[in-house]
């Protein structure tokens, strides 16, 4: 597979705050490559460097064979952008919104209007093609924004945190657009703090947090980072106080999965032991034990040591 | 050939922001109607308190409709663009920051345009104004629109929100009103003020427009308040370069 987006070093400083510290990695022509983190992990100012939106501190990159820092130029021709926020301009229909969009990125004449058409057709917009931006849902402002960022055909698409704010329908369809335009032979740089997203799309995962990446590598193989450790499953007739359970089983690694909890262990029987324990000390009923095949996110938290409940905060779970 | 192809890519860029813009923001109804009224109701209010005094008036006037016309929309648009992240768009097309930059300052020289054409208008049908020398007025005043509208991006592109971008658009707004010989000829003022108003663009503009317009005599060359407003337009888009560069820092 050949390297078409090779990043070396690339940091970025907000002032005296540090926001991506010399990142380095690579993305293959026509994989979709996740980047993986809380909010504030330093992803969205990453694909900002790589866009043009903001300069590097040090470090640079090679995109498409364009080098980032001399020949931004010919690399914003190239790349689509789908930014967290749909930006797209209120005031201007979906058609016009397409075509201006295509106008800038210098798509012309009878192929201005076939690509709009197509675009319009591809992502069922027909029926809202003179409605203003401004008065569409969130899922389908999500669909003309990815639209708009494909309008000039580009190599490599960024989606920045795409299904943020959808509902479940709608980012299950796009999810699915994702992977047809995978098919296409697009290659997808996907940021996300959803980690069963980067599960269920990606090809490979890089997991950056406090501007540093932590890992890089396929899900398959991430997974495997949990080792010999077994997930132990627990769920409770009632709620589970959260705080209780992670104080009283401080040093392991515990996750949250809605009614579910999960405890990464080395020996299962102890565990239950302990678990069957807490049960019995603070009235919390089990209704199940098992264990279960390691995720991307058992390996995300062994990974990064980020507590379960910041990353329910990061999915807006209470 | 290349050369040519970036030049048309630029070029494309370039008109199709302004339309947008136009589209999107300028043309809107209650900005035409802004348009149309402002210019009236300042003509009128200046009528009706010296009927004699108003052609003398008009190069002000006109200057006046063409400082309000270029910055106020211009940096409510620059400002807006960069609260709601639809700047982000622009900046990230590919086509240079420099054309994105003029595209933004030509909305406000249109708009501008439009406002001052109809204090132009209402100064020959109304006061009885004429225009002596039509190419040196049209060139001031083209120029004026955009050192104008320099000075509104520059003020735009360097602050973060909309009632930012009025505030300090006022800081420069009304001391130019007052002090660059819309009122009351500069030669009048003292030193101090005289000083102050010919470092003003808007105290070239009334010059220019006063001997264009009425053949009034002036306190310069016509050639040099066209030269010091093409500086002006030169200046203040090149630090207006400097803010988009820094804010992308």
């Amino acid at each position: 597979m050949s390297t078409i987006i090779s990043v070396k070093g690339l940091t970025k400083y907000y002032g005296n705050l540090l926001a991506v510290d010399h990142v380095t990695f690579n993305v293959f022509e026509g994989e979709i490559f996740g980047f993986l983190g809380p909010n504030g992990a330093g992803k969205t100012t990453t694909i900002k460097m790589l866009t043009g939106l903001t300069y590097p501190s040090d470090g640079t990159a090679i995109i498409g064979g364009y080098d980032l820092l001399k020949e931004i130029r010919l690399i914003k021709g190239i790349v689509g952008v789908v930014p967290e926020y749909s930006n797209l301009y209120s005031e201007l229909s979906v058609e016009e919104n397409l075509k201006f969009m295509a106008h800038l990125y210098h798509v012309r004449g009878e192929r201005l209007n076939q690509r709009v058409d197509q675009l319009l057709k591809l992502f069922r917009l027909q029926d809202y093609r003179n409605i203003s931006f401004g008065k569409l849902s969130r899922g389908l402002k999500r669909r003309v924004t990815l639209a708009a960022a494909l309008v000039h055909n580009p190599k490599i698409l960024f989606l920045d945190e795409p299904t943020t704010g959808l509902d479940v329908i709608s980012a299950r369809n796009l999810r699915r657009l994702l992977e047809d335009l995978r098919g296409q032979g697009i290659t997808i740089f996907l940021t996300t703090h959803y980690i069963e997203e980067a599960e269920q799309l990606c090809d490979r995962v890089a997991i950056i947090v406090k501007g540093r990446l932590v890992a890089l590598d396929t899900v398959e193989s991430l997974r495997k980072v949990v080792g010999d450790a077994q997930i132990l499953e627990v769920m409770f007739k009632s709620r589970v106080d959260k705080a209780k359970l992670t104080e009283y089983f401080n040093g392991e690694i515990v996750s949250f999965h809605g009614d579910r909890v999960r405890i990464i262990c080395k020996d299962f029987g102890e565990m239950v032991e302990k678990m069957l324990k807490f049960s019995k000390t603070f009235n919390f009923e089990i209704s199940s034990i098992n264990t279960v095949k390691p995720t991307l996110e058992d390996a995300f938290v062994k990974l990064t040591g980020i507590e379960s409940s910041w990353m329910l905060l990061e999915k807006g779970v209470k | 050939m290349m050369r040519l192809n970036l030049l048309i890519d630029e070029f494309e860029g370039l008109l199709h922001i302004i339309l947008k813009d136009l589209k999107a923001y300028y043309f809107k109804p209650p900005n035409i109607s802004w348009g149309i009224l402002f210019p009236l109701v300042l003509a009128l209010a200046f009528t009706l308190k010296s009927p004699m005094a108003s052609r003398e008036l008009a190069p002000g006037l006109v200057a006046t409709a063409a400082l309000f016309g270029t910055t106020s929309m211009e940096a409510i648009v620059v400002t807006f663009e960069k609260r709601v992240k639809a700047l982000e768009r622009l900046i990230m097309a590919p086509i240079s920051l420099l054309t994105l930059l003029i595209a933004k300052i030509l909305g406000g020289v249109i708009f501008g345009f439009m406002i001052s054409s109809i204090m132009v208008m209402i100064s020959i049908l109304i006061l009885n104004c004429s225009i002596m020398d039509p190419i040196l007025f049209l060139t001031a005043l083209l120029l004026t629109l955009f050192a104008l509208s320099s000075l509104g991006a520059l003020i735009a592109f360097s602050v973060k929100e909309v009632f930012e971008a009025q505030t300090l658009s006022n800081y420069f707004r009304f001391p130019m009103l007052f002090l660059s010989g819309v009122f009351l000829p500069v030669n009048s003022m003292p030193l101090p003020l005289q000083i102050v108003a010919w470092i003003f663009p808007l105290t070239y503009s009334v010059e220019a427009f006063k001997i264009s317009m009425s053949g009034l005599s002036t306190s310069t060359y016509p050639t040099i308040d066209l030269l010091v407003l093409l500086g002006y337009s030169l200046l203040l888009t090149y630090l207006s370069l400097i803010a988009i560069r820094k804010s992308l820092k």
